[in-house]
C-alpha cells in the first residue's frame, strides 16, 4: 500500500514536493483519482493527494472568471455555474461512465490535466482554450504562477497552454482560474436517420461549413444508437446524426429549419428539444454508449482531420472489429474493440497516419497501459524537444514519472 | 532602454557572415546596406530604433533551417521579423543579430473548405487569409486593428486579438497547426488540420511567444462561414461607470456580442472630428455593439441590447439599420488611433486588461496621473474582455516628454496588475513592457519561463532582450540544488 501525503494547502503542497525531490521520491499527483486508468501507470513511491485543496476562491459572473482549488469537484463548479445561468462552454468530459465510476467526481484540475474537451470544443474550443492562469509548484520544489484572472492576457509565456494536457507530469497545480460563459438561452438537435458513416461525416461537414453555429456534430452508428438511453435514437433501428443548435429561441428556431432542409437531402429527418436534446449530448460528451456491458472492451480516441473520420473508423473496423462512433463533426473517432494484449496498437497508429492527428488508448487494463504507448508516439526531435520540456519542470522526474511517455 | 551588450566579436565578422548568408539565400534576400536597412529599424513602436547587423529575407524552410544552422553554430543572434507592425518593439533589431524577415513567405498553400481550414504560409497578411476565402462566404475571424499589413506569423508570435475576440478567440484559439523551426535547425511539426495536441501543447505556448521560441515558416488556421448578417447599436453614457454596468447587464442577461467597444470623451471626439462618423458629442462614453449571426437572431438581441442600455440609463441609443450604417459606426473605432495621433505630435498606446468591474476606477485613476504628469490621455476599450488602450498624448520634441509619457504608461500599467489584471491583453511585451514584468512576475515565475525558453534556444540567440528584463543563462536557470535525505518529511496529513 503506497503511502498517501495530503496536503492542506499550497505551503504544504510545496513542503512535499521538495520532500520528494531531496528523497528522490516520485509522486503520483492526485485531484479525486478518477482518471487513474487514464494514461500511463505511474510507478511512484508515495501518492500526493491533492482534494485537500478544493474550493471556490473567486466567481464573480460579470467577469466571467472563475478561480477554484485544483481539486474543487465538477459537481460543485457546475453548481455554482448552473445557480448564475453560466458553463464551463467547452462542456467537458465526465469519464465516470467510461470507467465504470459516479458521475460528477472528477475535479477541475482533473479536467484541465487531461485537457477533457465535449461536443461543444468544434465552436467553442477546448479546456485548454479557457484555462487562463494558474499557481503551481513545479517538480523542483518552486512555487511559480502563469496567464491572470482576466480574459484576456499575452503577459509572458501561455503556461496555462502547456500545463492543459500534461497529466500533471510538470508542476502540482494548487489554484487555477478558468473562463465561463453564459448558458445558451434554448437548445435544439436535428436528427438524420440511415446514412451510413462516409454521408453522415459529409452531411455533418456540410452543416459545420455552414453559418448555423452548429454547437455539436456526432454519428452513431447502429450498434451504438441502439445503445442510447434517448428512446428517438435507441429506437431508431438504423444509424442516427445529430447536430445541435443552442441560442436565442427565434434563432434557434431558424436554424433548426435550415438545417432540417440541409439534412432532409440525405433521409428521413427527427428533431429533439430541450430534455431529449441534453440527454443525447450528454451520451456523446461522455462516451457512456461504451460503459455497462461495454465495460471490459478497450477504447481509442482518436482526433483527425474531420473529413477523414469515417475512413478511419472504417479502417479500424477492417482491422480489429470492433464499434466506432464520432464527434466534432468525424473529427473525433471514439473506437471500443474486445481486449487484446496490444490493443490493436500498430492498426491504430497506421490508420492515423494516413491522415495525420493523434490517437489516445482511453481504456485498458493497466498492463496493456504500460506495455504499449498510450499517447500518439511523437517523430524524434519532437519526442526530444517535448523530454527536453519536461526537464525545464521537473528535471529529476519526480511528478507523475511515465504516466504519458515511458522513461519521461 | 537597456538592450543586452552587443557582441562585437560578431560585428567584426559581418562581412563572413554575408557572405555565408548569400550562399544559403540567393539574389536580393541578403541585405546589408545601411540605407535599405534602415527600413527595418524599427516595427510598429517607433519610439525605439536600432540598425540590424544585416537583414535576410528567407524564402524556404530549407533555407531557414540553414540560416539557423548556421547561425546557432557561430552564435549568431536571431531577431524573427513577420511585417513588422507590432506595438511592443517584438521585431526591434539588434546591433550584433540579423533581422529575419518572412515577408517572402506570401504564399496561400491550401484551402480545405470540408475541413474548414487554410494552410497559408507565414508572410500571408491576416487580412490576405479572409481574401482568399471570402469569394466562398469564409473569414478567418481574429481581426486586429492591422489585419491589413499584419502577417499571420506575427500574429501568432503575438497571439493577437481584435475587436472580435469576446466571441471568436484570439489567434491561440484559432491557429490548427504550423512547421517551425528550432534555433539548431530542426524542422518541426505541431498540431495539424485536427484538434488538440497528442503531447504537450507546444503549438499553444508557441503561440504569443514573441519570436523566443523558434521560427514559424507554415501555418494552418481555422476558417468560419461569415454570419449571415451582422448590426451594430451605438449607445450613449453619462459616465464610464454607466457604461461599463451596462456590458455587464448585456452579459449576464446570456448576450455574448460580436464586437463590444467603448471610447472615452476624449476619443469620441478625436474620432467624430476625423471619420465623422455621426457620434454623439454630449456623452461621457460611447459603446458600440455589434451583434453578429442569422438575421432573425440578430434582429432579436439588438432590440434587447437597446432594452438593457435604456434600463442602465443609456442616453443616446441608434441601431444600424444598413451595412453602411454599421460601417460607419466602426470607422470611427477603427481610426481611434490615428483620430487621436492628429491631436497630438506623438502618442504612447498602452494594452493592460483589468477586471472589467474595475473600469471606472482605473479610469478615474488615469485621470489623475494626466493632471499630474501634465499629458492628455484617451481611452478606448476592448469592453467585452477588459482589454484597455489608454492613448497618452506627447510631444517628443519636448525635452522630457517621451520620459513623462512613458513613466505616465508604466503607471497605468502597474494599476492594470494592482486592480486584478495584466500589463498586456494583445500587444505583447517585447522591449516595451519588459522591465514592467517584475511587477506582475515573481523572480521564480520569470526564471519559471525563461527554462521553458532554454528547451528550445539553449544559448538565448532567439530574440534576446525581448520579454525578459534579466537573461539568465541556462547552465545557471537548470541549476538545482538538491539536499539530497536532509529535507525531514513535511508535516502534512498521511495515510
Amino acid at each position: 500500500m503506497t503511502e498517501t501525503l495530503k496536503p492542506e494547502n499550497a505551503d504544504q503542497v510545496l513542503d512535499a514536493v521538495k520532500w520528494a525531490v531531496s528523497e528522490a521520491t516520485p509522486l503520483e499527483v492526485r485531484g479525486s483519482g478518477t482518471k487513474e486508468g487514464f494514461g500511463r501507470p505511474v510507478q511512484a513511491g508515495r501518492v500526493l493527494d491533492l482534494s485537500g485543496l478544493a474550493g471556490i476562491s473567486a466567481y464573480d459572473p460579470g467577469e466571467l472568471v472563475l478561480t477554484a482549488g485544483p481539486a474543487t469537484s465538477m459537481f460543485e463548479i457546475e453548481q455554482a455555474l448552473d445557480a448564475a445561468n453560466q458553463e464551463l462552454a467547452f462542456e467537458p468530459m465526465d469519464l465516470g461512465s467510461l470507467y465504470g465510476l459516479g458521475e460528477g467526481t472528477g475535479t477541475l484540475g482533473g479536467v484541465i490535466a487531461a485537457n477533457l474537451s465535449g461536443p461543444r470544443r468544434i465552436k467553442a474550443g477546448a479546456a485548454r482554450d479557457h484555462f487562463l492562469g494558474f499557481q503551481a509548484v513545479s517538480g523542483r520544489g518552486e512555487v511559480f504562477k502563469s496567464g491572470g484572472k482576466v480574459m484576456k492576457n499575452v503577459t509572458g509565456f501561455d503556461l496555462s497552454k502547456l500545463m492543459a494536457g500534461s497529466f500533471g507530469t510538470l508542476a502540482v497545480m494548487t489554484e487555477v482560474t478558468v473562463k465561463v460563459l453564459p448558458r445558451p438561452e434554448k437548445t435544439r438537435t436535428v436528427l438524420l436517420f440511415g446514412a451510413d458513416d462516409a454521408t453522415a461525416v459529409g452531411a455533418l461537414c456540410h452543416a459545420l461549413g455552414s453559418s448555423f453555429e452548429v454547437a455539436g456534430a456526432a454519428h452513431l452508428p447502429a450498434a451504438v444508437a441502439a445503445r442510447s438511453n434517448v428512446g428517438y435514437v435507441r429506437d431508431a433501428g438504423t444509424s442516427v446524426t445529430a447536430v445541435r443548435v443552442e441560442g436565442p429561441g427565434p434563432s434557434v428556431e431558424h436554424r433548426c429549419t435550415a438545417l432540417r432542409d440541409l439534412f432532409g437531402k440525405f433521409g428521413p429527418v427527427e428533431e429533439l428539444h430541450s430534455m431529449n436534446s441534453a440527454a443525447l449530448w450528454r451520451e456523446v460528451r461522455d462516451a457512456s454508449f461504451l460503459a455497462d456491458d461495454w465495460i471490459e472492451k478497450q477504447v481509442w480516441r482518436a482526433s483527425v482531420p474531420p473529413m477523414q473520420g469515417a475512413g478511419v473508423g472504417a479502417k479500424l473496423r477492417a482491422a480489429l472489429g470492433g464499434e466506432a462512433f464520432y464527434d466534432w463533426g468525424g473529427g473525433l473517432v471514439w473506437f471500443a474493440l474486445d481486449p487484446r494484449a496490444d490493443a490493436g496498437a500498430a492498426e491504430v497508429r497506421a490508420a492515423i497516419n494516413d491522415c495525420g492527428g493523434h490517437a489516445t488508448l482511453v481504456r485498458a487494463a493497466a498492463d496493456v497501459r504500460q506495455a504499449i504507448e498510450v499517447f500518439q508516439p511523437q517523430p524524434g526531435p519532437l519526442a526530444d524537444l517535448s523530454k527536453r520540456v519536461k526537464e525545464a519542470f521537473d528535471p529529476e522526474g519526480i511528478l507523475n514519472p511515465g504516466r504519458m511517455t515511458a522513461g519521461v | 532602454m537597456q538592450m543586452p551588450e552587443p557582441d562585437q566579436g560578431v560585428i567584426d565578422r559581418r562581412a563572413e557572415i554575408v557572405a555565408a548568408m548569400r550562399a544559403i539565400v540567393p539574389g536580393e534576400g541578403v541585405i546589408a546596406d545601411d540605407a535599405m536597412l534602415k527600413a527595418f529599424e524599427c516595427d510598429g513602436l517607433m519610439a525605439y530604433r536600432q540598425l540590424p547587423l544585416i537583414v535576410v529575407l528567407p524564402e524556404t524552410t530549407e533555407q531557414v533551417s540553414r540560416i539557423l544552422k548556421y547561425c546557432h553554430a557561430n552564435g549568431v543572434k536571431i531577431v524573427p521579423r513577420g511585417a513588422g507592425t507590432g506595438l511592443s518593439g517584438g521585431a526591434l533589431p539588434l546591433a550584433d543579430a540579423i533581422t529575419l524577415g518572412l515577408t517572402k513567405f506570401n504564399r496561400v498553400l491550401e484551402i480545405d473548405y470540408p475541413n474548414r481550414l487554410a494552410v497559408v504560409q507565414p508572410g500571408v497578411t491576416n487580412l490576405g487569409i479572409t481574401r482568399a476565402v471570402e469569394a466562398d462566404g469564409f473569414y478567418y475571424a481574429p481581426d486586429p486593428s492591422s489585419q491589413i499589413a499584419c502577417s499571420i506569423g506575427g500574429n501568432i508570435a503575438e497571439n493577437s486579438g481584435g475587436v472580435h475576440c469576446l466571441k471568436y478567440g484570439l489567434t491561440t484559439n484559432n491557429v490548427l497547426g504550423v512547421e517551425m523551426v528550432l534555433m539548431d535547425g530542426t524542422v518541426l511539426r505541431l498540431g495539424g488540420k485536427h484538434l488538440d495536441s497528442g503531447g504537450y501543447d507546444l503549438l499553444g505556448v508557441l503561440t504569443g511567444s514573441e519570436g523566443l521560441l523558434g521560427v514559424i515558416t507554415e501555418v494552418t488556421v481555422r476558417i468560419l462561414k461569415k454570419p449571415e448578417t451582422a448590426r451594430a447599436v451605438l449607445l450613449g453614457f453619462n459616465s464610464s461607470e454607466d457604461g461599463g454596468d451596462c456590458v455587464a447587464a448585456i452579459i449576464n442577461a446570456g448576450i455574448i456580442p460580436g464586437g463590444i467597444e467603448m471610447m472615452d470623451k476624449p476619443a469620441i471626439h478625436a474620432t467624430e472630428e476625423f471619420v465623422h462618423a455621426g457620434y454623439p458629442l454630449d456623452v461621457e462614453a460611447l459603446l458600440i455593439v455589434e451583434l453578429d449571426g442569422p438575421k432573425v437572431e440578430v434582429d432579436h438581441l439588438i432590440e434587447r441590447v437597446d432594452e438593457i442600455a435604456k434600463a442602465q440609463g443609456a442616453v443616446y441609443a441608434r441601431i444600424s439599420n444598413s451595412e453602411e450604417e454599421r460601417a460607419a459606426f466602426w470607422s470611427g473605432r477603427k481610426n481611434a488611433f490615428p483620430a487621436v495621433g492628429r491631436l497630438s505630435p506623438d502618442y504612447i498606446c498602452m494594452d493592460g486588461t483589468i477586471p472589467r468591474g474595475k473600469l471606472a476606477h482605473v479610469l478615474q485613476r488615469t485621470a489623475e496621473m494626466s493632471n499630474k504628469y501634465g499629458l492628455r490621455v484617451a481611452n478606448v476599450f476592448h469592453a467585452g474582455d477588459g482589454n484597455l488602450h489608454p492613448l497618452i498624448l506627447f510631444d517628443a520634441n519636448q525635452p522630457g516628454e517621451l520620459d513623462r509619457a512613458e513613466t505616465f504608461g508604466a503607471d497605468i500599467l502597474r494599476l492594470c496588475v494592482e486592480v486584478g489584471g495584466v500589463l498586456t491583453g494583445e500587444h505583447g511585451v517585447g522591449v516595451e513592457k519588459r522591465d514592467l514584468m517584475g511587477e506582475m512576475f515573481t523572480e521564480d515565475d520569470l526564471k519559471q519561463q525563461q527554462r521553458l525558453k532554454c528547451a528550445f534556444d539553449p544559448n538565448h540567440q532567439l530574440n534576446p532582450g525581448k520579454v525578459f528584463p534579466m537573461l539568465h543563462r541556462c547552465a545557471e536557470l537548470g541549476r538545482m540544488h538538491i539536499s539530497r535525505g536532509q529535507v525531514p518529511f513535511p508535516d502534512i496529513p498521511r495515510f
